[in-house]
C-alpha cells in the first residue's frame, strides 16, 4: 500500500471512528462508512491540509469512496 | 458564568454604538477581541481603551475580496475565530415605490451576503474545533416589518432564515448560530430623533423606553457563551416588549 493510501485511511478512520478493515477501496464513505454530508466535506478539508493541495468543489463531489479520495490525491499531491 | 477567556472573537460593525458595546462586553467576559469597521478612528480608539486582546482589522463588508480576507486576518491575530458576531448593518430608507434597485442591494449585499461570506469563512475553524458560536444581529423588523425599510426588513428577516438554515447542518459539530432582535436601542442614530418623536416612540414600547447598546450586548455574550450550547437557530428578541413573538 502506498504511504497516500496509508495516509488517507488513518484519516478516514480518525474521522469516521470505523474499523480499518471497512475502509476497503470501493468503500463508500456515506453508504458504506457512515458519513453523512457534512462528513464528507470535512474528509475533503482533512486531506487539503494533509497533502497541501486543493481540492475543488466539482473534484470533491466525485471523491465517493476511499479508492476515489485515494486516486485523486495521488495524481494531485506533489509529495 | 459565561466565561471567555480563551476564546477569539471578531465583531463586525464595531465602529458603531452596538457593535462597540457587544466587543466592550465579549472582551470584559475575557474574550480577545478583532474590532472591525469602516471607520478607522473609532476602532483604534476602541482598542486603545481596551487595551490588551484587542485588534483592529478594517473592513469594507461591500467590497467581495475583502470581506473573504477578513476571517483571515482575525484568525492571524487571534490564532482562532471561535466567537463571531455578525453585527455591521446598513440602511437606505425610501418608500417601496421610490426605491432604487440601487438602494435594494447595497443593504442586502452589507446585511445579508457579508455576513454569509463571514461565517462561511470562520465555519472551517470552528469544524475542525468542535466549537464555534457565530450571532448575527437581526432586528424587529425582519420580524415585524416598518414602513420605509422594505430592503432593510428583508435584509434582516433572511439573516434568520440563514441562521436557521446553518444551525440545522453545523449543530452536530458544537457550533451554534444565533440572532439578537434589537427594537429600538438608543445610539447615535435615535439622538437625532425630536424630544417628540423619542416620547412617542417611547409611548409605543411597554417597557416604557428605548433600550441600551449594553442591554443588546449582554443578549451576545449570553449566545456567544458555554452556557448557551444547547441553543440554536434562535432568535432572542430584546425590545422591551415592543414585540412578542
Amino acid at each position: 500500500m502506498s504511504d497516500i493510501a496509508e495516509r488517507v485511511k488513518k484519516i478516514v478512520v480518525e474521522h469516521l471512528s470505523v474499523d480499518e478493515s471497512k475502509v476497503t477501496e470501493s468503500a463508500s464513505f456515506i453508504d458504506d462508512l457512515g458519513a453523512d454530508s457534512l462528513d464528507t466535506v470535512e474528509l475533503v478539508m482533512a486531506f487539503e491540509e494533509e497533502f497541501g493541495i486543493e481540492i475543488p468543489d466539482d473534484a470533491a463531489e466525485t471523491i465517493q469512496t476511499y479508492g476515489d479520495a485515494v486516486k485523486f490525491i495521488e495524481a494531485n499531491a506533489s509529495a | 458564568m459565561f466565561d471567555l477567556t480563551g476564546k477569539g472573537a471578531l465583531v463586525t460593525g464595531a465602529s458603531g454604538g452596538i457593535g462597540g458595546a457587544i466587543a466592550r462586553a465579549l472582551h470584559a467576559q475575557g474574550a480577545a477581541v478583532v474590532l472591525s469597521g469602516t471607520r478607522v478612528e473609532p476602532l483604534e480608539a476602541l482598542a486603545a481603551e481596551l487595551g490588551e486582546r484587542a485588534h483592529v482589522a478594517p473592513c469594507n463588508l461591500s467590497d467581495a475580496e475583502a470581506v473573504e480576507a477578513l476571517p483571515k486576518a482575525a484568525a492571524a491575530a487571534l490564532g482562532q475565530v471561535d466567537i463571531l458576531v455578525n453585527n455591521a448593518g446598513i440602511t437606505r430608507d425610501q418608500l417601496f415605490m421610490r426605491m432604487s434597485d440601487d438602494d435594494w442591494s447595497k443593504v442586502i449585499e452589507v446585511n445579508l451576503t457579508s455576513v454569509m461570506r463571514l461565517s462561511r469563512g470562520v465555519l472551517r475553524g470552528m469544524m475542525k474545533a468542535r466549537w464555534g458560536r457565530i450571532v448575527n444581529v437581526s432586528s424587529i423588523v425582519g420580524v415585524t416589518g416598518n414602513p420605509g425599510q422594505a430592503n432593510y426588513a428583508a435584509s434582516k428577516a433572511a439573516v434568520i432564515g440563514m441562521s436557521k438554515s446553518l444551525a440545522a447542518e453545523v449543530a452536530s459539530r458544537g457550533i451554534t448560530v444565533n440572532c439578537v432582535a434589537p427594537g429600538f436601542i438608543a445610539t447615535a442614530m435615535t439622538d437625532a430623533l425630536t424630544d417628540d418623536q423619542k416620547a412617542k416612540i417611547s409611548g409605543s414600547i411597554p417597557a416604557g423606553r428605548m433600550g441600551t447598546a449594553d442591554e443588546i450586548a449582554a443578549a451576545a455574550v449570553y449566545l456567544a457563551s458555554p452556557e448557551a450550547a444547547y441553543v440554536t437557530g434562535q432568535t432572542l428578541h430584546v425590545n422591551g416588549g415592543m414585540a412578542m413573538v
